[in-house]
């Protein structure tokens, strides 16, 4: 019995040292970021004088401008993350069971895609796919026509395709993660045993990327809900999404209490993805 | 191999090549070209031209690079010490609060940065803590918005790291400080400063926050793409862009092999 006094204690009683160390991180972002955030929510819900008031709130909820920008961003975001999934399956399945020299370091620059700014992708488009740009250009030439041909540039498609070229990325790295661990010799006996490359994929490989899909998919809804260079860039009256709402409610009208309503309403939608998104990559184990 | 006759296969690979050419290389082969532009309104440029980047080296052009450059690197700086000091930090809490407090950390990375920006101008444009209309405040919104970042990464190294080591210095006798300092960083090292560049990076192309909050003597790159663009100067615009691309490649690929050779050796 003696000997048990100098064995360690169990891990409830066991002293932890440096406990409060997380202290001096945790403030500075309490401080720099959560504070603000609720003064943004106590802003959307208070009137000048400081009293309770959510009249304001439900005027701008009823808004023409806000459901608008509501619905183009919803739209936006949907349209933009399924073209990511295809987009990502497509490169990830032929970079992973199809590859060619060099594949390899052309999945790393597609993934290096990932640090580049997004408007980047919106300032090019404009020279591919503007009123002058090369492509509207070659039409009218070859065509000789009066008008550009191609307009989608400065619509919501527009603003999707961007957004599908920035964000399937996110797509392809988990799927390319996914894919590594898939037994190449299940698919070598299911190719010798007839099937084609279509039922493999379906049957072999598609099961495997399921969960991939669903992580990288959700960050996608979350990034494209967020997405605000692109928009931005792309300038078209037509195209206000939530976050360029916010911009222009705060920054060229001074309505911040306006601006306030949307951002809680904003990051609200944001914070339920990336509670999807948190769930997702659990379960994928990443 | 999925595919094995050699036309099934050279069909695949042609998809492939329009894919990537149209969504990857196109945009930036073509940003390259507009910012040695002289005129552009055919399907070619009529002319080349190195002057939008000889202008890039003075006025304000020069002024958005040091501000993107100081910006990114005291923002990545701080993000680096708060991230790492967070994430070591979490490993003594009990399981529950510690992932409780590792999502909190995360939660900046999932709100859109206009509103970062926005947070940030309704709270300190009022003494005592009056930072709007100072440089302070872009640094603190890139700070947030990369905060969750090098906390990822930082926290990703961490998991790991064998505990072997630390247990082995631990047993030996060193104190916790110097356990910090001569085990657990330099076993870190490549993840800190993988987190350093990915971080810069992410501050040299930061847009939402940052149009919120900079004060006028304070343009970053992006802004100041943005507002060349915006006046229909695009191929100064271009030019600025190739620059940012240029500067956050070099730090990524140059840190990238500073990491390896840490890994290495």
């Amino acid at each position: 019995m003696a000997e048990a006094a100098v064995l360690p204690a169990s891990p409830a009683l066991r002293r932890v040292p440096g406990r409060f160390w997380i202290v001096p991180p945790a403030a500075l972002l309490a401080l720099l970021f959560f504070y603000p955030l609720v003064l943004i929510v106590q802003q959307a819900f208070l009137d000048d004088s400081g009293m309770a008031n959510v009249a304001e709130f439900a005027r701008v909820l009823h808004a023409r401008f806000f459901l608008n920008a509501l619905l183009n961003t919803i739209t936006i975001s949907v349209a933009a993350t399924a073209g990511c999934l295809i987009v990502g399956l497509v490169l990830g399945l032929i970079l992973a069971f199809v590859p060619f020299p060099g594949s390899g370091v052309i999945a790393r620059l597609i993934d290096t895609f990932i640090a580049l700014p997004t408007f980047l992708v919106t300032l090019a488009f404009t020279f591919l796919y503007g009123s002058a740009g090369m492509l509207n250009a070659g039409l009218m030439e070859v065509f000789s026509l009066r008008a550009p041909p191609v307009d989608f540039l400065y619509s919501t498609w527009g603003v999707v395709l961007a957004e599908v070229t920035v964000y399937s990325p996110f797509v392809l790295r988990p799927l390319l993660a996914a894919f590594s661990l898939v037994d190449r010799g299940q698919i070598e006996a299911a190719s010798v045993l007839g099937a084609r490359p279509f039922r493999i994929v379906r049957q072999v490989i598609l099961p495997a990327a399921v969960p991939a899909l669903i992580a990288g998919g959700s960050l996608c809804l979350l990034l494209t809900v967020n997405e605000f260079g692109i928009v931005l860039f792309i300038g078209a009256k037509g195209v206000i999404t939530l976050p360029l709402l916010i911009y222009s409610k705060a920054i060229q009208e001074s309505a911040y209490q306006v601006a306030c309503i949307i951002a809680v309403i904003n990051i609200a939608l944001s914070l339920g993805l990336f509670g999807l998104y948190r769930f997702a990559a659990g379960r994928m184990g990443m | 191999m999925l595919v094995w006759s050699r036309p099934g296969r050279m069909l695949i690979w042609a998809v492939f090549a329009l894919l990537f050419g149209v969504l990857f290389l196109a945009p930036l082969a073509v940003i390259l070209l507009s910012s040695l532009a002289e005129q552009w309104n055919g399907v070619l440029p009529s002319g080349l031209t190195i002057e939008h980047y000889s202008n890039v080296v003075r006025g304000a052009a020069w002024n958005a690079v040091n501000a993107s450059l100081i910006t990114g690197f005291l923002a990545s700086a701080l993000a680096l010490v708060s991230g790492t000091w967070a994430a070591l930090a979490l490993r003594v809490q009990d399981a529950t609060l510690a992932r409780v407090l590792g999502v909190l950390f995360f939660i900046p990375s999932a709100v859109p940065s206009v509103s970062v920006g926005l947070g940030l101008l309704v709270a300190f444009s009022h003494p005592p803590l009056l930072l709007n209309g100072t440089i302070a405040i872009v640094m603190v919104a890139h700070f947030v918005l990369i905060s969750a970042f090098t906390f990822g990464n930082v926290s990703a190294g961490l998991a790991r790291l064998s505990p072997d080591f630390e247990q082995v210095a631990s047993s030996l006798g060193a104190r916790p400080a110097y356990r910090l300092w001569h085990v657990t960083l330099p076993l870190l090292a490549p993840y800190l400063v993988a987190a350093f560049g990915l971080s810069f990076a992410l501050s040299m192309g930061e847009l939402g926050a940052t149009v919120m909050v900079y004060p006028p003597g304070w343009v970053t790159l992006p802004v100041s793409i943005f507002s060349l663009t915006d006046r229909g100067d695009v191929f100064a615009g271009a030019a600025l862009t190739m620059v940012l691309v240029a500067v956050t490649l070099v730090l990524l690929l140059g840190l990238e092999r500073v990491a390896g050779r840490q890994t290495r050796s």
